[in-house]
């Protein structure tokens, strides 16, 4: 892509990589090293790495000596169909045709990179994307002798002036200061060196620059970019090695190679050229007629004609998003994507290509839960697992074992896919070839297996917003079509079963395995980095279980050995032998022996305490609920964590969540609307609560009519009436929610789910039993719609409770009318927000991942970004890791409670 | 009070220190003190981060993630009308941005003693909110066959904000470009200069409108309220340099939220302070939990040059050394051209260039490197 804008990679300089074990000597050619060395057989091996990249302008002489070819013609292939020698798909700049061979590497198609040509401008030609930086130049320099209009004697201060400009606020402000400094000293009309008086240098834009209200040539201009001297450039803070304003002014135009801008073979056998390709005939027609006509003598009117064409071209080349050009079509009247449309935006190259890359090995399709599975691992289907393979060396010890899989080939399970020889050459195993790879293999080939029972694979769910929506687990083989998790792991990866897909990764080497096992596996990502505590946890079902078990349950001794063995205890030492067990004593199975908690829960017992004490693996008092076995908080997993390790933990929290599941499994567990049904007292109390509500609002009114409302201070009669309302209604409906939860009966599954924080919430209950209650937008009541009222079945001015959104009924009971109206208002509303909210909230994270990706923690324990700067001393003022921390914090009280 | 040796004092954190303090027992022995702070070192060395931790990463995946289960809504101030603050992700967003104007300015001013149990709190409310001509002001005329602004007072509107004439003939005697005269109710400016036109005495009324009168300038509406047993006011509108010169304020407590202003009047350590502040607040009345270190490196990010910069294209990611990594985030070209211009050289030293260029990165287990002596050759 090295136009002359564009900037010139020199890979040259090259680092060797740190040596590893047998490679000594750098080797040039990758060909040589595989045979040389006999321990990386087959895999690639990195032995050059760029050390950095340097940028600049390419000179007119460096295009000219890049290229392999000069190109003439903007014809494309002759009659037989074969690129035309000069034309621009000439095969010295690279082949895109898999017969052809290219002429300046003798490789073909995949193999030839491909190299640059160029043509020669008839007139030399505006480089759009310099053309402010020219203006700025000519300007400030003398049209005559080209020095720099500053006096010699000032040239040093201003100089200094100048990078002093340029270190606080960057290169485009020492341009704009150069302009200043050069009015301050009124030479602006007249060279202080050669006294020549100085015309005024207009630009209109894009590409025509006058003189005086005279146009002035780029021919012309180039002349005058010329004479400026190198020190005169380096004040303009640009570097004369890399950059030469008359570079600015093309004059030879690099091509870039074929392989840049293939063509593709439409069905019809007809050629489709890439946008670049049509755009550069344009360039090389129109600069053959311009070469013709200025050797024919043709009038000056029709060159320049022909030389503006050029160039529109050559600018719509560059950039065709130009404002004030039009932008050059295909013929359907599509724009062409040129250079600057090809590297630009989220597809372009960069953000595309570069920073974000496909991988091989990789499958995704739905997602089911199976509680059966332990945290680490994911389902994965046969089909899948037949697809994605998993390489293996061949050695002395193995190679029974890989045979094995050969001879299984790729139909059968566990079978294998391909084998790798010693020379990189990949062969494909099918039921004919079976035998003869059997025969070849040995020590040194490589076995792209099946994927089987344990391998690593790393998990993934978009949004990947943190790390711990990518994390690796073990694969279990099973039947099906889809990858299986256990639903508490769906926290990290925000997963639900409603449809989502999710993408599974198979790392191909030793080294992307150990670090994804390492740094990566489930167990190693319990605590999460954002604020010290479990990530993983229990849910829904699980909770309610547990709820249940700890809560008041008992059940005959046999039946709890049956659970416990279900859910994968085969230690029953610690259950008590007796005729009946406790929930808390089934429970207490799974705690490690000297683990003592002092914690609290979410629901309250009986003697409404919500205190929960472990004692020595035994939980003596206090029920398990969301609290302390829930994802993201409470201490009790935290402190398991930090006791008995990430493996332990990651254990039993799986047997905790089908300990859960089975208690509910053999307790039973449904909800129905009898859940939501009220005595009639409760009832009766409910509607007496509204009625009360209803009187007070129209007491309000009537104040309000009568000017007798007292103000609040600093708000007008109105809004005061407004927040009263609001205040009066919000309160019957928080009534109401306490009447039902008062009433509600406790042993309701739906009481059970919103105490136990499994899923839903007293309000919930109370919506469907008793009164929806008031319809809010931004903080008010509901105002909008007609003219003096929200709906039409409503009188003007009416105040009343029911016309601005307040719903007295409960879901159960069923809507009026205008009160589902009221709450589709809302509803959408909350549509709105977090439809705006999400692209909103992904560009602001995009930018702080941007801004904060460099930096790291150094070796000092300082947080330093890429270019050395220091941003902290120590991170976050005192070095802890807040995924090792316990709720960020070091837990000093847990020590001295240990300690004595 | 148990008494901690030094070297252990050098060897924790404050807050582990402090923790301790507050939570061991006074008749502890010399040998369980000994145990327990033995403890507490090796505990904290194993909670320390281990080098190449992108902990920067980390930070914007800490917030970012959960900024995706923020409100967008603006929050209404209960008590003074127009008041409303801008929480949830829009004000994350503001100061993130280091935006210079935010969409709602507002001070918490604090007051000495005995201003602070209430005394004269209303009256002080009403010496700090700005009064400007036009609140005092029931109509404003052009007079064109004058070139004159005819104004009406509004006398109970004036008695309400304790302005009297004076403050008004004086407020006027201070622009140059004016004579007024006043007489009763009516106030009459007339320009020095003659011919002037309709356009010039439009912007004229224009200015006029907004002359400052009494009050602390920005300040535009004043709420005293009772924060935990002292009366504090509440203001819309923001003058931090202007508030604390005042002689009935605390000027140790008294905050904005305009960290910019805080930059300037305070300087660049109290800004850093108080934008954690700001953005750690919004963050909590989300409900959302997110650990205050991630919150300090955004920060210290935005604020290590001296200078609050916002996380954007023209502020943080400017800055950057490298060129692809600035390439890579917003207007490539204009990065990649100015790059070529001055020769500027990419030493690959941090992670997009790499993943560009296909090499392990220079960050965690990217970090180390192996250095043996190639023998012979």
């Amino acid at each position: 892509m090295a136009d002359e804008e564009q900037p010139k990679e020199t890979p040259e300089e090259v680092q060797e990589a740190p040596v590893v074990a047998a490679q000594q000597t750098k080797q040039e050619d990758a060909q040589e090293k595989k045979e040389k060395s006999d321990i990386y057989v087959g895999l690639p091996v990195i032995s050059k790495k760029v050390k950095a990249i340097e940028f600049s302008i390419l000179s007119p002489k460096l295009i000219k000596k890049m290229a392999v070819c000069k190109v003439v013609t903007p014809e494309l292939y002759d009659k037989e169909g074969y690129p035309v020698d000069g034309g621009l798909m000439d095969t010295r700049m690279g082949v895109i045709d898999p017969g052809l061979v290219c002429r300046t590497d003798g490789r073909k198609l995949k193999d030839c990179p491909g190299y640059f040509g160029y043509i020669e401008l008839a007139r030399p030609v505006v480089h759009i994307k310099f053309a402010g930086l020219i203006l700025s130049i000519i300007k400030a320099s003398c049209s005559e002798c080209g020095r720099v209009l500053i006096p010699a004697n000032k040239f040093d201060a201003a100089k200094k002036k100048l990078d002093q400009v340029e270190s606080e606020s960057g290169l485009a402000a020492r341009r704009k200061a150069i302009k200043d400094i050069i009015a301050s000293m009124k030479t602006v009309s007249k060279c202080p060196h050669c006294k020549a008086k100085q015309p005024n240098l207009t630009l209109e834009k894009p590409t025509t620059y006058f003189e005086d209200e005279k146009r002035i040539s780029p021919i012309e201009l180039r002349a005058r970019l010329e004479k400026i001297p190198d020190e005169d450039i380096e004040l303009f803070g640009l570097s004369p090695r890399h950059f030469r304003p008359e570079w600015a002014i093309l004059t030879v135009l690099p091509i870039p190679p074929v392989t840049m801008r293939p063509s593709i073979t439409l069905e019809s056998g007809e050629r489709s050229e890439d946008d670049l390709t049509h755009k550069l005939g344009d360039i090389v027609r129109i600069n053959q007629r311009l070469f013709e006509n200025i050797n024919a003598g043709a009038p000056e009117i029709i060159i320049e004609d022909l030389w503006d064409l050029l160039q529109y071209h050559i600018t719509t080349y560059f950039d065709n998003a130009v404002p004030q050009l039009p932008p050059a079509r295909h013929r359907s009247g599509q724009p062409l994507k040129t250079l600057t449309e090809r590297i630009k935006s989220k597809d372009g190259r960069i953000r595309h290509n570069l920073a974000g890359k496909r991988t091989n090995f990789s499958a995704r399709t739905v997602v089911s839960p199976d509680p059966m599975l332990a945290l680490n691992e994911v389902g994965v289907p046969k089909v899948i697992a037949m697809k994605l393979t998993v390489p293996e060396r061949v050695n002395t010890w193995n190679i029974e074992y890989l045979k094995g899989f050969v001879k299984n080939g790729p139909a059968a399970y566990p079978g294998s896919n391909y084998i790798v020889r010693p020379d990189g050459r990949k062969k494909r195993i099918t039921d004919e070839t079976k035998e003869a790879s059997l025969e070849e293999l040995q020590p040194g080939y490589i076995v792209e297996r099946h994927l089987m029972d344990g391998d690593v694979a790393i998990f993934n769910r978009q949004p990947s917003l943190h790390r711990m929506s990518m994390m690796c687990h073990r694969v279990r083989v099973m039947p099906g079509m889809t990858l299986r998790l256990n639903p508490a792991v769906c926290h990290p990866y925000n997963a639900d079963f409603d449809g989502d897909e999710m993408n599974l990764h198979i790392p191909q080497t030793e080294e992307a395995r150990a670090e994804a096992e390492i740094l990566m596996e489930v167990q190693t990502q319990l605590i999460s980095p954002r604020y010290g505590l479990s990530v993983i946890g229990c849910v829904q079902d699980a909770i309610s279980g547990n709820y249940i078990l700890t809560r008041n349950l008992e059940m005959p001794r046999n039946d709890a050995l049956d659970i416990l063995y279900t859910i994968g205890v085969t230690d029953f030492s610690r259950l008590p032998k007796k005729e009946r067990v406790s929930g808390k004593e089934v429970f207490s199975v799974l705690l490690p022996d000297d683990f003592s908690f002092v914690g609290e829960s979410k629901a309250r017992d009986e003697n409404r305490s919500r205190e929960v004490i472990i004692r020595e693996g035994k939980l003596i008092k206090g029920i398990m609920d969301r609290a302390n076995l829930g994802e993201g908080s409470g201490l009790l997993l935290r402190n398991i964590h930090q006791k008995y390790g990430k493996d332990f933990t990651l254990d039993l929290l799986g047997k905790l969540f089908r300990l859960g599941i089975e208690v509910l499994f053999r307790h039973g567990f449904t909800v129905g609307i009898a859940d939501t049904d009220l005595p009639e007292d409760a009832a009766a109390e409910v509607r007496k609560t509204l009625d009360e509500a209803r009187q007070k609002v129209n007491l309000f009114i009537d104040e309000y009519k009568n000017n007798k409302l007292d103000t609040f201070p600093g708000k007008t009669l109105e809004e005061t009436l407004e927040l009263r309302i609001l205040e009066t209604l919000n309160n019957a409906r928080n009534e109401t929610g306490a009447i039902v939860a008062e009433y509600a009966n406790p042993h309701s599954f739906t009481k059970i789910m919103a105490d136990s924080g499994a899923r839903g919430n007293l309000l919930n209950l109370a919506q469907m039993a008793a009164c929806v209650g008031q319809q809010a937008m931004r903080g008010k009541r509901i105002e909008k719609g007609y003219k003096g009222r929200t709906l039409s079945c409503f009188r003007k001015g009416d105040l009343m409770p029911a016309a601005h959104g307040f719903i007295k009924n409960g879901f159960k009971g069923g809507l009026e009318p205008w009160e589902f109206f009221f709450g589709s208002v809302t509803g959408r509303d909350s549509l709105m927000d977090t439809a705006l909210r999400t692209p909103k909230s992904g560009y602001l994270y995009r930018r702080l991942a941007n801004a904060m990706q460099d930096l790291k923690v150094e070796y000092d324990s300082t947080v330093r970004d890429s270019g050395g700067t220091i941003i902290q001393f120590s991170y976050g003022e005192d070095g802890i890791d807040v995924s090792r921390s316990e709720k960020g914090m070091l837990n000093v009280k847990r020590i001295i409670q240990a300690a004595l | 009070m148990v008494t901690i040796q030094k070297e252990y004092l050098n060897a924790l954190p404050k807050k582990v220190i402090d923790d301790l303090k507050k939570e061991l027992p006074k008749d502890i022995s010399e040998k369980k003190l000994q145990k327990i702070l033995d403890e507490c070192v090796a505990t904290y060395e194993s909670m320390k981060v281990d080098p190449g931790e992108s902990v920067g990463l980390v930070s914007a995946e800490s917030i970012g993630e959960p900024g995706t289960q923020m409100t967008l809504n603006t929050f209404h101030f209960a008590g003074v009308a127009e008041m409303n603050v801008t929480t949830g992700l829009p004000r994350i967003i503001e100061i993130l941005d280091g935006r210079k104007e935010i969409s709602t300015p507002m001070m918490d001013i604090y007051l000495a003693e005995p201003y602070s149990k209430g005394e004269d709190i209303k009256k002080i409310a009403l010496q700090i909110k700005e009064t400007k001509l036009k609140d005092v002001a029931s109509e404003i005329f052009i007079n064109i066959a004058d070139s004159a602004i005819e104004i009406t007072l509004d006398r109970s509107a004036m008695k309400a904000a304790g302005i009297t004439d004076a403050h008004i003939t004086k407020a006027l005697s201070g622009a140059k470009a004016v004579a007024a005269k006043l007489s009763g109710d009516a106030l009459n400016v007339k320009a020095k200069s003659k011919d002037l036109s309709i356009n010039d005495l439009y912007k004229l009324k224009e200015k006029v409108r907004v002359v400052h009168l009494s009050g602390v300038k920005g300040i535009s509406q004043v709420l005293p309220v009772k924060r935990d047993d002292e009366y504090i006011i509440i203001t819309a509108g923001s003058n931090l340099m202007d508030v604390l010169g005042l002689p009935y304020v605390n000027p140790k407590k008294t905050v904005t939220n305009n960290i910019h202003e805080v930059s300037e009047v305070l300087g660049i350590e109290a800004a850093r302070q108080a934008t954690i502040n700001e953005v750690f607040k919004v963050i909590e009345s989300q409900g959302l939990n997110v650990d205050i270190r991630h919150i300090m490196l955004v920060v210290d990010t935005m604020t290590a040059s001296g200078e609050i910069k916002g996380i954007t294209r023209y502020g943080v990611v400017s800055e950057k050394a490298s060129v692809l990594a600035r390439a890579s985030f917003e207007t490539p070209i204009k990065h990649v051209l100015n790059a070529a211009l001055i020769g500027e050289r990419d030493e690959l030293a941090s992670v997009v260039e790499n993943v560009m260029l296909n090499q392990p990165i220079p960050a965690g287990t990217g970090l180390p490197q192996l250095m043996v002596k190639a023998q012979g050759k």
